[in-house]
């Protein structure tokens, strides 16, 4: 029955007092490209560690590939790709130094294995005599990512390897684990980033160590049952404060340009939004009914948490 | 056996590609060498003298004015009585007082023989023993130049005294100490700063995850640390035979399996310091504070273990350079064989066992 | 919108043969939120520590505040306020000691010193943890504070250096409302961010990628010139015009 990917049990972790992950339950299938969504400390790297055998729970129970985390991490460790969130290569070695090291580490060669990273490692292929501390941001990404799947690993778990990265590499990161999904291999990925939530098959938005919810991107934004509006007017900071002062208002959030509203009456409400503006003088109104963003919802599953 | 050996290359291009701390590791023992070797031992120009001259006829005249045109001497001042010798030396500029006996060139020629005393401030003993060595040879020129076209041959008899510390203990220990801390510093520090660079850079995690065993991640990481310690050994030793004279009177064969020993053992301190701290910064400083600091001051490469108080004598015995510099001593100095030291080489075999254990118990196999 | 407050005009900084900052032009306008987006590497730091007087520029003039960057450093640090993401308040001090310190820097009376702790307690809701360790308080709140703390002494302009990465996302659009509280106070601010959304909370924005400003206006008109429907896309589109997304 354990053809799962990842299953984990009421799964907990604390430093100290604080309380990493509390009680996380996830069952992954295999073949799937899974994401971790949520801010700095909400227990991303933890969970991602935890499951890659380099920390050690402290409650409940992990599997990875059927394999127990802290018994049997031994055969999780040779199935496995990693990639930490730091850039985490020898800076003073070059691509192909990189490269060749990792494929030694696991007793293998770049030629046995080029398949899996042709497409990846062409990339940085011009510069593979470069030291890697050289190289931008975008180009690091893909050696650490070569590097993850030299040995032809059947699970890979990345940890943030988005955040910071100009939005074409991280375009281009997200097409290669779509690529590698094909391929047959299972990943786990973490992002900071909510928008990132679409390019996954399914994830889980977690925060303060708790899992808020696990679906598809697109089940996730169905979920969201509440009318959103987004909200524009001139003066930006008095349409926030008016709107937060407006009886019927459930939640005012500013989002980019516009303020994302929902209306403790449930209908459609638009023209009512509007005279109510106009009434406080204000000018450029736009008001318009959208449909929630995997971030919207993970605003509204967090303020439930409270 | 191929993983094995691509992570000891990958090493050997960590530290070839760090210039600067290449430079300043081959570079340290021969300045080291240097200093020690000359600044303290051969560079004695215009040394302060005082003479006392009992006798004050034609010889002792000539004989002072010798000592003082050599360019190596400067008359402080004469003294007039013994009492002022000792006043002279407290006060520490003067480094020698020659003395001549009372009839001095009488003496010499109705005896065919008269005494110089040479006294010297022994509290720097290279210095001392190197003013000796000149003055001695100053008078011996003397005396041939007297002897000559003389029937009977003329003795000026000198009659040396090292005050203050009268065996001149670590004359030539600065070679066997300097070995000492610089394998300590090569072995211990650098591995202990490589690992924990690894860990701060995140590397050491992906190690983790991969199926590489930890003892071989730490074996291939110590090699070239080995090699590159044993090599600055042989490179201080021949400095030192060849620009000090320092000689090797036992086997040099057994000199250098004791050095290799000490080496692991180093490393193997070098590693424990590596499983308690995650930082280079700590990692540099536990070594220095915790490892050379006592090298230095209480391994007897500087200052004598005797003349310490009990207390840090005791402490002393802790210090694993101080057996290595007593094996070296007897090797180099003594030419003893390994019966003599059989004791001493024991106490680093344990304490190699003993770091080697702890760092296998406290290394973690995680992240945390 | 009043009177131009930053002025760049072909700013560079060239470390070694490395061109972090290349010929960047530019000027905010008082109480304008200005955004300056690029990846990690892409020379913000650099440009923020040229404006704020850290670092002298290699060529090219600039005005801060009505300073000049080269030799009115001084007076450019009296008016100007900075927060960066990883440095801001000693986690080892209290919520009040922080506040009280800041507060000292910049020279105020103690009574003042006494009143803006009180108000600023008050403000953000922090007089349970007002005693409290900062390392004891979540990201977010300190975050608030931080940017509280970096302009107590009401400067004309504040930087803010990755406010908010990695914060959760309702802290973050609390974070939003103080900035747009402080710019509707006159005050103007200077954001660097990598979260390409975030951008779209200011009023305008500059693109930077490699050293030089690719792009630069209101992110309305940025999505409307890329056509685009976010920042996202508009930076995939201005770094690879030739192909289809």
């Amino acid at each position: 029955m354990t053809n799962l990917a990842i299953k984990t049990e009421n799964l907990t972790k604390r430093y100290g007092s604080l309380e990493a992950l509390k009680g996380v339950d996830l069952e992954v299938p295999p073949g799937f490209l899974f994401g971790i969504i949520g801010p700095d400390g909400a227990g991303k790297t933890s969970l991602i560690r935890t499951l890659a055998t380099l920390v050690l729970p402290d409650g409940g129970r992990a599997s990875v590939l059927g394999h127990d985390v802290v018994a049997e991490y031994r055969s999780i460790r040779n199935k496995m790709g990693y990639m930490p969130g730091r850039f985490s290569l020898y800076q003073d070695l070059s691509v192909l130094e990189n490269l060749q090291l990792f494929a030694s580490i696991y007793d293998t060669t770049i030629e046995k294995n080029y398949h899996l990273i042709k497409d990846i490692y062409q990339q940085i292929e011009p510069f593979k005599h470069r030291r890697a501390g050289q190289l931008s941001g975008g180009m690091k990404q893909k050696l650490a990512l070569s590097c993850a799947l030299i040995h032809e690993p059947e699970i890979l778990f990345l940890d943030e390897p988005t955040t910071g990265v100009d939005p074409v590499s991280r375009n281009e990161f997200w097409e290669m684990l779509e690529d590698l999904k094909k391929k047959g291999i299972s990943i786990l990925v973490s992002t900071p980033y909510m928008d990132e939530a679409k390019l996954c098959d399914m994830v889980a938005l977690i925060q303060n160590g708790t899992i808020l919810s696990v679906n598809t991107p697109a089940e996730i934004v169905d979920s969201y049952n509440t009318p959103l509006y987004a909200i524009k007017a001139t003066n930006k900071y008095q349409l926030l404060k008016d709107l937060k002062s407006y009886s019927y208002a459930a939640s005012v959030f500013p989002f980019g340009e516009y303020i994302h509203y929902t209306d403790q009456r449930g209908l459609n409400v638009v023209e009512e939004l509007k005279k109510h503006l106009e009434a406080n003088n204000h000018s450029g109104i736009e008001v318009v009914s959208i449909a929630p963003t995997v971030e919207d919802c993970f605003m509204a599953l967090m303020d439930e948490q409270v | 056996m191929r993983r094995f050996k691509a992570f000891v290359v990958k090493e050997f291009y960590h530290i070839f590609r760090d210039t600067k701390t290449l430079i300043i590791l081959f570079g340290m023992p021969i300045v080291q060498i240097m200093l020690f070797g000359y600044a303290i031992t051969n560079e004695i120009k215009d040394a302060k003298i005082a003479i006392l001259d009992k006798s004050k006829d034609h010889l002792t005249v000539r004989l002072s004015d010798k000592i003082l045109s050599s360019g190596y001497f400067q008359l402080s001042e004469y003294l007039y009585s013994e009492a002022e010798i000792e006043e002279v030396f407290r006060k520490g500029e003067v480094k020698q007082v020659v003395i001549y006996d009372k009839q001095f060139a009488q003496k010499l020629e109705r005896d065919h023989q008269a005494k110089v005393q040479i006294l010297a401030d022994a509290t720097d003993p290279n210095t001392a023993n190197t003013l000796i060595k000149y003055t001695s040879s100053i008078i011996n020129s003397f005396q041939q130049e007297l002897a000559f076209g003389n029937p009977t041959p003329l003795t000026i008899k000198p009659e040396i005294r090292m005050l203050y510390n009268p065996n001149l203990e670590s004359v030539f220990l600065f070679v066997p100490g300097l070995i000492s801390v610089i394998l300590m510093l090569i072995s211990a520090m650098m591995t202990s700063i490589s690992i924990a660079r690894e860990k701060e850079i995140g590397t050491m995690e992906v190690l983790l995850a991969s199926p590489m065993q930890p003892a071989q991640v730490i074996i291939s990481k110590v090699i070239p640390y080995l090699i590159l310690a044993f090599s600055n050994a042989i490179v201080i030793l021949l400095l030192g035979y060849l620009v000090f004279g320092v000689p090797i009177r036992g086997s040099l064969l057994l000199l250098l399996l004791e050095s290799i020993l000490f080496i692991v053992m180093a490393l193997s301190m070098g590693i424990l310091i590596s499983t308690i701290t995650n930082s280079q910064q700590t990692a540099l400083l536990i070594s220095l504070m915790g490892l050379m600091l006592p090298t230095i001051l209480l391994s007897g490469f500087i200052f004598p273990v005797e003349n310490m108080p009990m207390p840090l004598q005791l402490i002393s015995h802790l210090i694993p350079a101080k057996w290595f510099i007593l094996i070296l001593k007897s090797i180099m100095l003594k030419g003893t064989g390994i019966l003599f030291f059989w004791k001493e080489t024991l106490i680093l075999v344990g304490f190699t066992f003993a770091f080697t254990f702890l760092s296998v118990k406290k290394f973690k196999i995680r992240v945390a | 919108m009043g009177k131009t407050i930053i002025e760049a005009n072909r700013l560079s900084k060239i470390f070694g043969s490395f061109t972090a900052v290349n010929e960047i032009t530019f000027m905010v306008k008082e109480a304008e939120i200005f955004g300056f987006l690029g990846a990690n590497g892409a020379g913000k730091t650099t440009a923020i520590k040229m404006l704020t007087g850290l670092l002298s520029p290699t060529s090219g003039e600039a005005q801060v505040a009505g300073f000049d960057v080269y030799n009115q450093t001084e007076d450019i640090k009296r008016n100007i306020g900075y927060m960066s993401q990883r440095f801001s308040l000693y986690e080892d001090l209290t919520v009040t000691e922080n506040i009280e310190f800041y507060a000292g820097i910049y020279g105020l009376s103690r009574s003042r010193i006494k009143e803006k702790t009180s108000e600023l307690v008050q403000k953000l809701d922090l007089g349970k943890v007002q005693n409290a360790l900062i390392k004891s308080l979540p990201l977010g709140w300190r975050q608030k504070l931080a940017f509280s703390v970096a302009i107590i002494h009401d400067p004309k302009i504040v930087f803010l250096d990755e406010p908010t990465s990695g914060v959760d996302p309702i802290t973050r659009r609390q974070f939003w409302e103080l900035i747009y509280e402080a710019a509707y106070q006159g005050i103007t601010v200077f954001v660097t961010t990598h979260y390409m959304d975030e951008a779209e909370y200011c009023d305008r924005i500059s693109m930077m990628v490699d050293g030089k400003i690719q792009a630069l206006d209101t992110p309305e008109l940025l999505k409307k010139q890329f056509d685009a429907s976010t920042m996202h896309e508009v930076f995939v589109k201005m770094a690879r015009p030739h192909e289809k997304i």
